[in-house]
Parts: C-alpha cells; structure tokens; sequence
C-alpha cells in the first residue's frame, strides 16, 4: 500500500509532463470524435452505439492512454535488466512482481487524475458525452478500470521481462505496442470489428483493457460477465508473469558475478 | 548546407547498417505500423461504403498523400524533436560552437534510416489508390506537387514544435499534438470534421494544403464547405508561407536559448 503511495508521488512530481499528456491525449480525442461521428451519420446505430456513445467511447479511450500505458513502457524494468540493476531487486524481500505491480497502481492513480479527467472533461464540454446510468454503474466502472489496469500491468510486465531473454527490447516494444492500440479498441470500438476478427478481438487479453471498461461505462455489457473475463486474463497474466519472474531469477543467477 | 547534411546523413546511415537485423526489423515495425492506419480505415469501411462523402479509393488517396509527404518530412527531419532533451541537458551548447548549423546538427543526430519504411508504405497506399482511382494527366501533375508541398508543411511543423521547446522545457509532449495530430488529421477527407476545425486549417495553420485543397483538385470533387476554388492551387504558397514562419521562429529560439549554467 506505501508503494503505491510513492508510485503516486514520484509521477506526480512530473506534473508538465502529464498535462502536455492530457492534451495531446485531448487533440487526438477530438480528431478521432470527429471520425466516429461520421461513421455513425452513415451508420446510425452501429455496433449498438448512438452517436452520442460513440463519442463517449473515443473520449474514455484516449483517456485511459495514460493510466493503461496502452502505447507500453511504464515500467523501469527492462532498464534495470539490461544495466543489470534487477539483481538488487531480485534480493529485495518482496516479490519483483508484486513491487512492480504496486508502482504501477499508484502510477496509473496519478495519470488516472491528470490525464484522464481533463479530455474527458473537455469532450463533454465540445461533444456533450453519456454518464453512467447510476451509482451501481459507476461502482463497476471503477472496478473494471482497476481491472483493466492489472491486466495491463500483467501483459507489460511479461513483456518488461522477456528483456531478459532478448536483450534488445525495442523490437518487442513495438510488436506490444502494434496489438494494444490494435485490439484493446484504442483505435476503433471493438463492437464494429467485421466477422472472426470481432471475435477474436473481443475474446484476447487487450479487450480487457479499453473496451470492456467503456463497454461498462456505457452499460453495454453485463457487469458480472465482463468483471469474470477481466479478472480471468489478470489472473492468467499475471500467473504467466510470476512464472517467468522465476524463471528470469534463475536466468539471472546464471549471469551473476 | 545541404552537402553537410547529406554527409552526416550519410554517416548515420552507415553506423545503423552496422546492425542488420535490427535495421531490417525496426523497417518492418514502422512499415507494419503505419499499415494499422490502413486497417483501421479498412474497419471502417466493412461497415460504410462513403466517409464524409468520400468512397474508399478516394480516402485511400488522400491517406497515401498524406502519410507520404508526413513521412518523407519524418524521415529527414523529425529528429529536431531531440532538440528538447539538448536543451534540458546544457549539450545544446556543443552544437551552436560548431561551424555547422544547429538545424542541419539536430535534423541528422542519431538519424533513423529505417523511418524509410513509413514513407515505402504511405507510397504503396497512394499507387494503390491511384491504379483503383484512373486520374487523368491533366490533373495528375498536381500530386507530385501536393507531396512535395506536404512535405515541407510538415517539416516546418516540425521546426516549429523545436522552436518551441525552447520555450516549453518541461513540456515537448504538446508539440506532438500539432505534428503527429497534423499527420492524423489528414489522413481522413476534412469534410468528416466541423466547420471551424477547416477553417482553421486551411486559413490559420495551413494543413488543409497537405492534401485536401489540391486533393479536391484532382479528384474533380466540389469543396463540401463551398471554400473558393483557386484555393487549390495554393499549396505551394501555402508550404512556402510555412517554411517562412518556421524559419523565425526557429532563429528567435536559437536566440531565446539560455544555457543550463551548470
């Protein structure tokens, strides 16, 4: 709990950063608004969004950027790896994954303030956008956000370590990045994905980060359904991730000395 | 000038291909990457036959235009969003004691070869829309105009947003905004966005002059806002009017630059 305290605190001392964040977050939400409305003009009622709705979607979208990474990094992890610096976090008497994890809540509470209330803000303010039905719906919401988070940690994580294994993780990095805007529902809602494709996006771990949560926020889903699929993919995530976690101590012990 | 520049671009080059594998990856990753823009138009159209009043082909070619004239400017010249990170450290003071100039330093510091795999895709989605659009030669000579201006809009963009770092040290984040919101802004027919939002960028900042006045041109369409006919003919004025502000401003930053003093 302190750790996500300090995960908190040593991102809030990056305070320009975020708000150059939020808007750049903020401009990108409006251009891509203006995209969905004209698809929705053409197609009213498409993938079971009104205009409104889709508007809503974009706007949630572009502002979990920040909390959920979902353009990856986030983690000091394979800096630490590559200068060799994990070895001191390996001897740490906590978990290198639990730690991690930690940070990284208290990080995504930080940008969760800075980045995602302000675009979210101004689209209401240009747009207009949906609110949750009620209290019940915004209770879920936030749960499913949390959700989303863990499983976004839990693919960043794996992805941190593998710098274990590749060395060079610039590769990996884009290949990450290239399947989370893709099939997380950054770019586009999910719902309008065509045939196989839909239900392959809809059914992978990146679904779990941005379109379940909005789908939630929009009271699209059922909530038991999509809190069970989002804790089933954080609890494979992460379950792969303490798996490799010792594998990599093990890979590091190699390297020792 | 220009010889400078291709000789350190030259000279980055060579020091990347020391690295193979990792140069013929990292074309492929910014090939693919781009190619998602590409998907998600596809997306889009699996559920539409018209955007903003414009059908696939026609989207595909102002995509094309665009993402190859932002593309060609990346490749040469984005690397002066490095400039921030010389600014924060004090080593901005290596590059003006040099006999060269600090924009050819910064536009070919750690140049990235392998960007060229951006500009391979925006010029396959332009030839593909072309083989699909039959545009005659009487209006087709206007697209090696278009990509051209394009390309010198986009690199002034990209001078502009150094130029603010000088002011914006802790900030360089928002100069994204205006160059790669720039890029996506063009990539779809403006007639998808508001009223205001064209204006804008046809009178204020002109990226309207990327692609969509010329584009109207060659594609023989009416302007939906109804915005003068002559304006698509502007482009290289426009881009030239651009390159103008960008100089300036770049010079009043070199200017404006106060040393770390550490």
């Amino acid at each position: 709990m302190r750790l996500i305290g300090f995960g908190f605190r040593r991102h809030a001392t990056y305070w320009a950063a975020a708000a150059a964040g939020a808007f750049t977050n903020t401009v990108f939400g409006i251009l891509r608004a203006y995209v969905l409305i004209a698809l929705w003009q053409a197609r009213p009622g498409l993938g079971g969004y009104g205009v409104v709705e889709a508007v809503t979607f974009c706007f949630l979208t572009q502002s979990y950027i920040g909390p959920m990474q979902v353009f990856g990094g986030g983690l000091d992890l394979p800096q630490r790896i590559r200068t060799g610096d994990v070895a001191l976090d390996l001897v740490r008497p906590a978990s290198l994954q639990l730690w991690s994890l930690s940070e990284d809540l208290g990080r995504a509470a930080y940008l969760f303030v800075a980045r995602s209330v302000p675009p979210t803000l101004v689209g209401a303010l240009l747009f207009g956008i949906v609110l949750p039905a009620g209290l019940a719906t915004w209770a879920a919401f936030m749960v499913s956000f949390v959700l989303g988070v863990v499983v976004s940690f839990g693919w960043r994580y794996l992805v941190a370590l593998a710098t274990c294994w590749v060395i060079d993780d610039r590769g990996l990095s884009v290949l990450s990045m290239i399947l989370t805007t893709f099939f997380s529902g950054l770019m586009l809602p999910l719902v309008i994905f065509p045939g196989w494709l839909g239900t392959l996006a809809r059914a992978l771990p990146w679904a779990a980060m941005v379109q379940v949560p909005a789908d939630v926020y929009l009271g699209k889903t059922p909530v038991a359904g999509s809190l069970a699929f989002q804790a089933f993919w954080a609890a494979v995530l992460l379950g792969a991730g303490a798996l490799a976690t010792a594998a990599a101590r093990r890979k590091v012990v190699i390297q020792g000395g | 000038m220009v010889r400078t520049y291709l000789l350190l671009v030259w000279a980055w080059t060579r020091a990347a291909a020391q690295y193979p594998v990792s140069f013929a990856l990292m074309t492929v990753g910014g090939f693919v990457t781009s190619g998602l823009d590409i998907a998600v138009i596809w997306v889009i159209f699996t559920n539409t036959t018209s955007l903003g009043g414009f059908d696939l082909s026609e989207v595909m070619f102002l995509y094309g235009t665009a993402a190859l004239s932002f593309a060609l400017a990346d490749l040469l010249f984005s690397n002066v969003e490095r400039i921030s990170q010389h600014i924060r450290a004090g080593t901005f003071d290596v590059i003006l004691i040099r006999p060269v100039s600090p924009f050819v330093q910064i536009a070919t510091e750690r140049f990235v070869p392998h960007r060229i795999g951006k500009v391979i895709q925006g010029a396959a989605v332009l030839v593909f829309a072309l083989a699909r659009l039959d545009v005659p030669l009487e209006r087709g000579w206007m697209i090696p105009v278009m990509v051209a201006s394009g390309t010198v809009i986009f690199t002034a963009l990209w001078a502009l947003g150094g130029a603010a770092q000088f002011l914006l040290t802790n900030a360089p984040e928002v100069a994204n905004a205006f160059t790669y919101g720039g890029a996506t802004l063009t990539q779809y027919p403006l007639s998808v966005y508001g009223g205001e939002l064209v204006r804008g960028v046809t009178y204020v900042l002109p990226l309207a002059f990327v692609n969509w006045q010329p584009g109207l041109y060659v594609l023989d369409r009416d302007d939906p806002l109804g915005l003068p006919y002559w304006l698509r003919f502007l482009s290289p004025v426009a881009a030239a009017a651009m390159a103008l502000v960008a100089v300036l401003a770049w010079r009043a930053g070199v200017r404006h630059y106060r040393s770390t003093g550490s």
